[in-house]
């Protein structure tokens, strides 16, 4: 399969993904571990992918989001932002009420589809 | 001029900012001595009002796309309003620390 329709195919079938350097237990960068705490403390289940792991993805992703660094984070098909932004929502407590409603959205879809 | 003079100048030029704050933070990551690799950018200006913080870094990584695209490695921003910046009293966050992500990438053969 052609590398943009995997992410493309990623982003659509999770309703959080973070795209990071390393995993949420063993991150290989300031930015995605700081990325990855905030998004474990809104306390729901988030899909990651590890771009050290997959080159091909971290060649291709910022081309087609337009956002040049790694980490990035996705709900519900859009591209919510790096560390920076991430971080001053959870400061903020923007980012749990988003977290916390697309992965309701998502639990209501699987079920509907069980 | 230096990748930092170059990055000042573009944003300067391009978005007339109340407050621009370019810091190199290479020294603090896995780089050597007097690198320009890793920079902080506080961005105070009238242009991102009524604009999402997505759309406010997407239209700086367009004006920076060149320094990306060659020696910057990392880029930290904060953009603000005039009012978001007086709401924080003008301070920016800290930077997360390095946690040597280079090293893995060397370790994968990049």
């Amino acid at each position: 399969m052609d590398i943009i329709d995997t992410i493309k195919e990623q982003i659509e079938n999770n309703a959080v993904i973070l795209y990071m350097k390393g995993s949420p237990n063993q991150p290989q960068c300031g930015f995605s571990a700081r990325t990855s705490q905030a998004l474990m403390a809104c306390g729901e289940r988030f899909a990651y992918v590890d771009v050290l792991s997959n080159p091909d993805i971290r060649t291709n992703l910022p081309a087609y989001a337009n956002w040049p660094t790694f980490p990035q984070l996705w709900v519900k098909g859009e591209l919510i932002g790096g560390c920076d932004i991430v971080v001053e929502m959870y400061e903020s407590g923007e980012l749990q009420p988003l977290v916390k409603e697309a992965a309701a959205d998502a639990g209501e879809d699987s079920a509907a589809n069980a | 001029m230096t990748v930092q003079a170059q990055i000042e100048q573009k944003l300067t030029d391009a978005l007339a900012p109340a407050h621009l704050d370019v810091v190199n933070e290479s020294n603090q990551h896995n780089v050597p001595p007097n690198s320009e690799t890793h920079f902080k950018v506080v961005v105070v200006a009238d242009s991102f009002d009524g604009q999402r913080k997505v759309a406010r870094h997407q239209s700086i990584y367009g004006l920076l796309g060149e320094e990306l695209a060659g020696p910057v490695h990392a880029l930290a921003l904060h953009t603000y309003t005039r009012e978001e910046w007086a709401d924080r009293f003008g301070e920016a966050p800290l930077s997360p620390p390095c946690l040597g992500g280079s090293k893995a990438e060397q370790s994968q053969g990049e």
